[in-house]
């Protein structure tokens, strides 16, 4: 069952983004001050919004796991957290070609780029920290206050927009950037192969913990005999 | 002459012994820590003499003139206390792994929030005595009359520790049991911390070049405070389920 959602999932994934790779790339005009770069937007802003959700919801797993015990949030949380830092790091990765091209420079020390770097330098120490034990139990609880902490850290990231003045771009969604209606709605648009992949990836993940807790159990029930 | 009737100490049977308040516990706790500390040395010795070696060898490299002090006083001085608190917090639990205290001090009847508090308040202080030293010797090495903004100065300096304090003691906590505790705290501290070590260098170098604190320095400060009240609670409230067995 599961492997049939993920293969529905997969191509469902694939077709919509060469349709909107097609309408990305050929059918919308370019960007006047900013030339075709821009584009690129499309996949930095949905990528952000979904390493965002992906770390929110491995904050709510980690909860549920310290309420109920139940080893499949934990498995959700480290699922999520994975899917995250992959999307967060094309976050980072598409924001730093986009600023090769219009400001000169791969990298400037501005708070967002900063912010999400520390995001995901953390989000990274959770997945350390999770290589580091052995025992599952502990290893759920260990990492669900982790992960708890690491979000604490993300109204930072986001605020930070606000509260210190930088050389990105003015967010266009949240706060005062203008954008023509069919750029936003591409850049909405985008955002729905995107998560697609994103709960894609995590299915798999998750089933690839769980697989690994059953073969460390089989793995003990071989030591006692 | 009459003789005086003795007297016995009544004989308590199956009595529970008194249940010391909340904040008798975190003081106890916080006691103990600091006696053993005080009795071996080993964590402080070992914070203080690194101090020091660092501020030596930045010193050195970069031989800075007044205006180079002046950029750099505050993110220096955080970066010294960050490291050198490491080595403090490092120690605050693995020291109870000997003689399985820890698992005495699990099973205490105390919260574990009133552990951890008392762990956290000693940490504060040992780490506050190994600022306490380090300030004049950075004001020797790099020529600065550090005093100048005195008050505003430690005001910033206790906030900015607590908050290294607080975060260093759970993930003290959390990685006590792991083999690479020594590697993983700092893996998993630093990079919370640094909000907190931001606004702490941001906010700590005018004052030590004996600036007052300006208006725009207003948000570093209240960055600075919601990191502590957000993240003592987080603790608190996490705690327990870092200390379960």
């Amino acid at each position: 069952m599961r492997n049939k959602t993920i293969a529905v999932l997969s191509w469902f994934t694939a077709l919509l983004l060469a349709g909107n790779l097609a309408v990305i790339l050929l059918v919308l005009p370019d960007e006047v001050q900013q030339g075709p770069i821009f584009r690129i937007i499309f996949f930095h802003v949905p990528a952000a919004w979904t390493a965002f959700l992906c770390f929110f919801g491995a904050m709510i797993a980690s909860v549920l796991y310290l309420v109920r015990k139940n080893l499949r949030y934990d498995a959700f949380a480290a699922a999520a957290t994975e899917v995250g830092l992959a999307f967060g790091a094309a976050n980072l990765l598409t924001g730093m070609i986009w600023g090769h091209i219009i400001w000169g420079i791969w990298w400037t020390w501005d708070w967002r780029l900063t912010s999400m770097l520390v995001g995901l330098i953390i989000y990274a120490g959770y997945v350390m920290l999770r290589r580091a034990i052995e025992e599952a139990t502990e290893r759920a609880r260990m990492s669900a206050v982790v992960s708890i902490l690491a979000f604490a850290d993300v109204p930072i990231i986001f605020f930070s927009i606000k509260w210190w003045r930088t050389q990105h771009p003015q967010p266009v969604i949240y706060g005062g950037g203008v954008m023509s209606p069919a750029y936003k709605f591409m850049l909405f648009f985008n955002w729905i192969p995107l998560l697609l992949l994103a709960v894609a990836l995590l299915l798999i993940r998750m089933r690839q913990e769980q697989t690994g807790r059953e073969i460390d159990a089989l793995r003990r029930e071989m030591h006692a005999f | 002459m009459a003789v005086p009737a003795v007297r016995r100490a009544p004989i308590r049977t199956g009595m529970k012994p008194p249940r010391l308040s909340f904040l008798r516990q975190t003081l106890t706790v916080a006691w103990k820590d600091l006696r053993s500390e005080l009795r071996t040395k080993e964590a402080i010795n070992a914070s203080l003499s690194f101090a020091v070696v660092i501020l030596l060898l930045f010193s050195a490299a970069f031989e800075p003139t007044e205006d180079q002090t002046r950029e750099i006083s505050g993110g220096l001085l955080w970066l010294v206390f960050a490291f050198a608190g490491a080595l403090i917090l490092n120690r605050s639990f693995a020291r109870e792994l000997a003689n399985d205290c820890l698992d005495a001090l699990i099973a205490a009847p105390m919260s574990g929030a009133a552990l951890f508090l008392g762990k956290a308040l000693a940490n504060f202080v040992l780490l506050s005595a190994v600022e306490a030293v380090c300030l004049p010797v950075f004001g020797a090495f790099y020529n600065v009359h550090v005093t100048r903004q005195f008050w505003p100065l430690a005001g910033v300096i206790a906030l900015g520790t607590w908050g290294l304090t607080v975060v260093g003691t759970v993930f003290s906590a959390l990685t006590v049991n792991l083999r690479l505790r020594e590697l993983m705290l700092p893996v998993l501290g630093y990079p919370i911390l640094i909000p907190c070590l931001l606004a702490a260098m941001h906010l700590t170098a005018p004052l030590v070049m004996g600036d007052p604190l300006t208006a725009e320095l207003a948000q570093w400060v209240r960055l600075l405070v919601a990191f502590d009240v957000i993240f003592s609670a987080l603790a608190l409230a996490l705690i327990e389920s870092v200390m379960v067995r």
